[in-house]
């Protein structure tokens, strides 16, 4: 970078700050007026690097990988309305996964559990967590170490489908089992 | 899409002069409450060139009637349009049946700036009620409206005005086939909307400190829940919980020093904690294998209202800061949760089943009762305005979230000019300082 390029930078730079100062209250002028005097608020959405000072996430959602090919396909078990019981129909794919994980004790999985629409939305953040829990404790009631598991509940943030009908509703009530690199 | 404000980008210098006329009196609206006042909003006066870039009458006129209290005249109607309060016969006024109306001029300053002089009358006495004049940098007409408004509100009601509030609320776009959640800050009227943060991943549980300076929230931005602090002047932020397992549901105490929040744990209990801000200390609260979540501290900052299971259903309970003997507070239905308290502390609105469908309801504390404000299917994320005259919420309309406000005792119903996409979970500001 030639210096002329580096010192517009700077200038720059400085201007930058010198207008962010100006975004910051009169603290002054607030108190003179005694007002519902506005301060302003910075409306530029944040960098990617901004986003992701704390760590960028892994390339595929979180380090997500395919799910070893005779699992594909059996990676969401779904639920009943208000419920986190495990229906029977899923006790065979449960076991082939908790099979896997114990044959492949390096491997790990994420259980993604999410709830339908309705209601609010922190506690479904709860009962979402509760489905995630109950796959849990069934994988490692088959063997499956803690430390090969995490759990994360997205509540109603994340529906696999939208509408508003009993249809949408029963696609969305689920668990979704990722494989972790 | 994203808006960048430059008229807010400078601190409005809102220097009340001394008032014009020193009137004491007080309008005693005799139809009670809930008869709306008729008012007349004469179109300001402007001595610069062209049009004035926003006109303030018509945002105070929208203010007004959006509280309810009043019922603005429609400027067709006016018969003579003053601008200044010697040219004002009150008996025009008094024959268009208004008890008050308010008159202003807009005059250009040195220094990029503009003088607003406003004056108010009472038609029925025959006096002049306030009249000022407020200095406004030349991008921020639209708040010194805003402000003018309160202050004729607070000047007729008793109660403070809430027109230069703010809302924070968020959107989810779903157009270019991922989303995009976005927490965007706007004016309580929804003007000026702009977006302080968005992530590919789920943004939630907005939450104001109580000098309106800072927001709380929700980010799923690095793979799992975590609860960040934001200060809005600067963007600058922080995550202040990053435990294993859920981070959720963020509450300001009322002075500002403590976050209650909700932890899962490896176990995915849930369980309310406060967090000491200054020195990242935690407390456990409550103590229980249901679903404890979605605190709200009552207004002395000695209590705790939450949601819990624990009974099977969700419902409200309050618990102190000790977490010893938690109490419900719910009795009414199968479905109560998301509590917020009143700024009086007297009252809860929170989330209601009402025969299947989830509705804003009201909850006297002193009298007991819960009564139904809102008529949606999905209604959600009720929040108080700071003088707690109404109540804003997230519902559904054609398939597409929106906001809407409803005043606290239902007569008034708003819905919230908003932006593109889904929007949900509302949170009304403190009052500006």
């Amino acid at each position: 970078m030639s210096m002329q390029k580096l010192a517009i930078l700077l200038i720059s730079a400085v201007l930058v700050a010198g207008c962010a100062k100006k975004t910051k209250p009169d603290d002054e002028a607030a108190r003179v007026a005694g007002s519902g005097a506005d301060d302003g608020f910075v409306t530029q959405p944040l960098t990617e690097d901004e986003l992701y000072a704390m760590g960028r996430p892994v390339e595929g959602e979180f380090g997500a990988i395919d799910a070893p090919q005779a699992l594909a396909g059996q990676t969401i078990i779904y639920f009943d309305f208000d419920s986190s019981a495990i229906r029977a129909e899923y006790t065979q794919s449960l076991a082939g996964h908790a099979a896997y994980l114990v044959e492949n004790s390096q491997a790990t999985v994420r259980l993604e559990g999410h709830t339908d629409e309705r209601g609010s939305r922190e506690y479904n953040i709860g009962l979402g967590e509760r489905r995630a829990q109950a796959v849990r404790r069934a994988l490692m009631l088959q063997g499956v170490r803690g430390d090969q598991i995490t759990t994360v509940s997205y509540g109603e943030e994340r529906p696999a489908v939208t509408g508003s009908d009993e249809e949408a509703w029963a696609m969305n009530r689920r668990v979704e089992i990722v494989y972790l690199r | 899409m994203s808006y960048r404000i430059p008229a807010l980008a400078f601190s409005l210098l809102l220097m009340l002069a001394a008032p014009l006329a020193q009137a004491e009196l007080r309008i005693e609206i005799t139809r009670g409450v809930s008869e709306a006042v008729p008012i007349a909003i004469v179109p300001f006066g402007f001595e610069g060139e062209g049009r004035p870039p926003v006109d303030v009458a018509a945002v105070i006129d929208a203010n007004l009637a959006f509280s309810g209290r009043f019922a603005p005249m429609d400027r067709r109607d006016m018969v003579a349009r003053p601008t200044r309060p010697a040219d004002v016969r009150l008996e025009d006024w008094r024959l268009l049946k208004r008890d008050v109306v308010v008159v202003g001029n807009i005059k250009p300053v040195a220094g990029g700036r503009y003088e607003i002089e406003f004056h108010v009358f009472d038609v029925f006495r025959g006096q002049p009620l306030m009249g000022y004049t407020l200095p406004v940098a030349a991008n921020n007409l639209r708040a010194g409206a805003h402000r003018i408004a309160d202050m004729i509100f607070e000047r007729l009601t008793g109660v403070p005005g809430i027109f230069s509030t703010r809302i924070a609320y968020i959107t989810v776009d779903r157009d270019q086939g991922k989303p995009r959640y976005r927490l965007w800050l706007a004016d309580a009227d929804g003007a000026r909307p702009g977006v302080i943060a968005e992530s590919a991943q789920p943004i939630m549980s907005p939450s104001w400190s109580p000098d309106g300076r800072r927001i709380a929230y929700v980010s799923f931005e690095t793979g799992a829940s975590r609860v960040f602090v934001q200060e809005i002047a600067t963007g600058k932020r922080e995550i202040v919980s990053s435990a294993p397992g859920i981070n959720g549901s963020p509450a300001w105490s009322p002075d500002g020093t403590q976050l209650a929040l909700v932890l899962g744990g490896v176990d995915g209990n849930l369980e309310i904690y406060v967090l000491t801000l200054a020195n990242k200390q935690l407390r456990r609260v409550t103590n229980h294998p249901a679903i404890d979540t979605e605190p709200s501290w009552a207004p002395d900052g000695k209590s705790i209202y939450f949601t819990s299971d624990r009974a099977g259903g969700p419902q409200v309970y309050r618990v102190g800061l000790d977490g010893a003997n938690p109490r419900r507070v719910t009795f009414e239905g199968n479905y109560n949760a998301r509590p917020r308290v009143s700024p009086d502390g007297e009252q809860l609105a929170l989330v209601h089943n009402d025969r299947g469908n989830y509705r804003i309801a009201l909850l006297d504390m002193q009298r007991g009762g819960l009564r139904v404000l809102s008529e949606g299917r999905q209604d959600e994320s009720p929040s108080f305005a700071p003088n707690g005259s109404m109540i804003i919420y997230a519902t559904r309309e054609g398939g597409r979230g929106v906001l809407s406000a409803v005043s606290t005792d239902g007569r008034v119903r708003q819905r919230i000019a908003a932006t593109e996409g889904d929007v949900r979970e509302p949170v009304w500001s403190p009052y500006a300082r």
